[in-house]
């Protein structure tokens, strides 16, 4: 079934790098990011343009591969590889990439990358509990801060982060609001359309527009008659990031009769985290992006607790837990979660190691359809 | 090629009646063999199994099969109520329905030793173990499905490299006293292979050493699923009597190869048809 409200995002996105190159002309810096860690906020509250960066295609492993290790993530290929050919719109338009020390691989490829493009590192602590670690990543946070003041031209104040906050917790809400749409069964949205829209609202120029489009679909698709369809088991999956180009799981278990009602990833549910207002803007900045709970995090208690949240949430069936070939993090981590899936919660799980090709299509699907025949 | 067909009574199905009979056919189009086998009106008993290489047209394999399994039951009138598929080739024959071979294989295990609760499967390129729960259905799985590591291709690949026939493999085997063999990739144990032969490794300890390779191979796959008896042992290795011998060996466990073995995943398609 077609919405309005989504047609009208697709078409928006498909000018963004047109908007964002105007916007340039007028003076607005772009920053690219790479990863949820980075503080967005910092940027748009010094005027600049946000957008995501590429990294989800296979096409450009092949150039990333003239210097990086074959045997290294492909979103890591990907995203080295994108700028190795200069073939991002975003990766060219941006004026700075912000980028995270979160795993071994990312952070070592960014010295390369950095030789390209002006690029920040954020050092990211690995813990979130010491009493070091907070402190720590709020002094990344502000040197961050300084970093945009200086890029920019102008000093950030807490009023301006307060309004760049309000207006990525409408956002967050507004994503919370769409994917919380699938807290009904049945679904209303596939979990191959959720994933284009999120990934198609992430390359904005100007970020209130994006969340108008997806209040827009939060809206229309809440009030659309309710379809009576009976729709197979109900699968969440965990894990590594998605986008368009790095899909093919998603689509192996929906075109096998399953319904992807939930991503708990970094492109999925962990977007829908709030900034807390009731208290200074630079720390509560920092409490909320150390909170995210990816497998670089030791321990990462908060994967869990998500998980446990969005199973009961969703009324899911059973979880996909999707790991990148050689994401060590992850991949060590699906252990943890298979204990907590299978034992815990009692519930069928599958663990899948990938990457961005289609060579291992057809054998993903034995098992993909085989873990579905199994829930019946 | 039908030899383990002759374990089957062809007689059981009831024609002296005259009326026609419904049967159910299983089809399980592996890379490397196509096997069909065909189960009576009542889902119970198993009355036609055969078998031939895949090759380079899966559906004419599917298609030829079955005629084979047909020409076996001396019957005229017939009829295949229904066929479902499995296999990598499922989706290119001919058949009501489509199920992976994880379901089939331990529908056809439980149906041919019905203690089952786990099912290993060697099969030509991956390997899978299946645990079941109280009922037969799939509890559990896991696939080796990324290379030739711990397959049959790699064993095939292996006999070649020693010089012996594939069905000679096992008799080799259980001669030799096991050579160690560290490489699980294909590609790098055949070179490993080719350089003990020449410093003067005999092919019965090659031959063992490779089954004892695969074996820790399949043991660390299993780490996630406990071998629970009764093991079933099914794929095209399991009819290699000396073979199997030497996988339980190497395992530690106890393994229950039915002479149908190989049919298994053909069995519980057929089954999967009559339901």
């Amino acid at each position: 079934m077609g919405y309005a409200s989504i047609d009208k995002l697709t078409t928006r996105a498909e000018k963004n790098p047109l908007e964002i190159a105007a916007a340039k002309e007028n003076g607005q810096k772009v920053f690219g990011f790479y990863c949820l860690y980075s503080p967005v906020e910092i940027a748009l509250a010094a005027g600049g343009i946000t957008v995501g960066l590429c990294g989800t295609r296979n096409d450009p492993i092949p150039a990333a591969e003239k210097t990086l290790p074959r045997n290294l993530c492909p979103l890591i290929k990907s995203s080295f590889g994108f700028a190795v050919e200069d073939s991002c719109p975003y990766f060219k338009a941006a004026d700075l990439i912000v980028a995270d020390s979160t795993c071994d691989g990312k952070k070592k490829m960014f010295e390369q990358m950095a030789e390209m493009k002006p690029l920040h590192l954020m050092y990211l602590p690995h813990n979130q509990e010491l009493d070091v670690t907070g402190p720590f990543w709020e002094g990344e946070v502000i040197r961050f801060k300084e970093r945009v003041e200086q890029e920019c031209g102008i000093e950030i104040t807490d009023e301006m982060l307060s309004d760049a906050i309000k207006l990525t917790n409408r956002e967050a809400a507004a994503l919370k609001g769409l994917m919380d749409l699938n807290r009904q069964n049945p679904a209303p949205v596939s979990g191959m359309k959720m994933m284009e829209i999120v990934f198609k609202s992430g390359f904005f120029a100007s970020k209130e527009e994006s969340v108008e489009c997806l209040e827009a679909i939060v809206e229309e698709i809440g009030n659309a008659p309710k379809e009576e369809t009976k729709q197979g088991p109900r699968v969440i999956i965990s894990g590594v990031p998605m986008g368009l180009g790095s899909h093919k799981v998603c689509q192996l278990i929906e075109e096998a009769g399953g319904v992807v009602v939930a991503f708990e990833n970094c492109t999925g549910y962990k977007k829908t985290m709030q900034v807390a207002t009731d208290k200074a803007p630079i720390t509560a900045l920092a409490e909320k992006y150390l909170a995210t709970p990816c497998s670089i995090m030791s321990p990462n208690p908060g994967r869990i607790e998500l998980l446990e949240t969005m199973i009961n949430d969703f009324s899911a069936d059973a979880v996909v837990d999707l790991t990148w070939q050689a994401c060590h993090t992850y991949n060590v981590e699906a252990e943890n979660i298979r204990r907590f899936v299978q034992g815990d919660k009692n519930m069928p799980y599958l663990h899948i190691e990938t990457d961005y090709s289609d060579a291992d299509t057809e054998q993903l699907r034995v098992r993909i359809e085989a873990f579905l025949e199994m829930i019946g | 090629m039908n030899t383990l067909s002759e374990t089957i009574d062809h007689s059981n199905p009831d024609t002296s009646s005259g009326k026609i009979m419904h049967l159910f056919a299983g089809l399980d189009i592996g890379s490397t063999a196509t096997k069909a086998a065909i189960v009576d009106g009542s889902g119970k008993e198993v009355v036609a199994v055969a078998e031939r290489a895949t090759g380079w047209a899966p559906k004419e394999a599917a298609n030829g099969t079955l005629e084979d399994a047909l020409a076996q039951l001396d019957i005229s009138g017939a009829l295949i109520s229904r066929t479902v598929a499995t296999g990598y080739g499922r989706k290119m024959a001919d058949a009501d329905k489509q199920v992976t071979e994880i379901s089939c294989h331990a529908l056809g295990a439980k149906h041919l030793v019905p203690e089952t609760m786990t099912v290993l499967d060697i099969g030509g390129q991956d390997s899978k173990m299946i645990a079941l729960d109280d009922d037969g259905g799939v509890r559990d799985f896991l696939m080796n499905d990324k290379c030739a590591a711990g397959t049959g291709r790699f064993i095939s690949n292996m006999a070649t490299a020693l010089g012996i026939g594939l069905d000679e493999f096992g008799l080799f085997a259980a001669k030799g006293t096991p050579v160690p063999i560290s490489s699980m990739c294909a590609v790098f144990a055949e070179s490993e292979v080719i350089g003990l032969t020449a410093s003067g490794a005999s092919r019965e300890d090659l031959a063992a050493g490779i089954v004892v390779s695969i074996a820790k191979r399949l043991t660390s796959l299993a780490g996630r699923i406990s071998f629970t008896p009764a093991i079933a042992f099914t794929g095209g290795t399991a009819r290699n009597a000396e073979l199997a011998q030497c996988f339980s060996e190497a395992l530690g466990v106890e393994l229950t190869a039915p002479p149908l073995a190989p049919f298994a995943g053909a069995i519980g398609a057929a089954l999967i048809a009559s339901k």
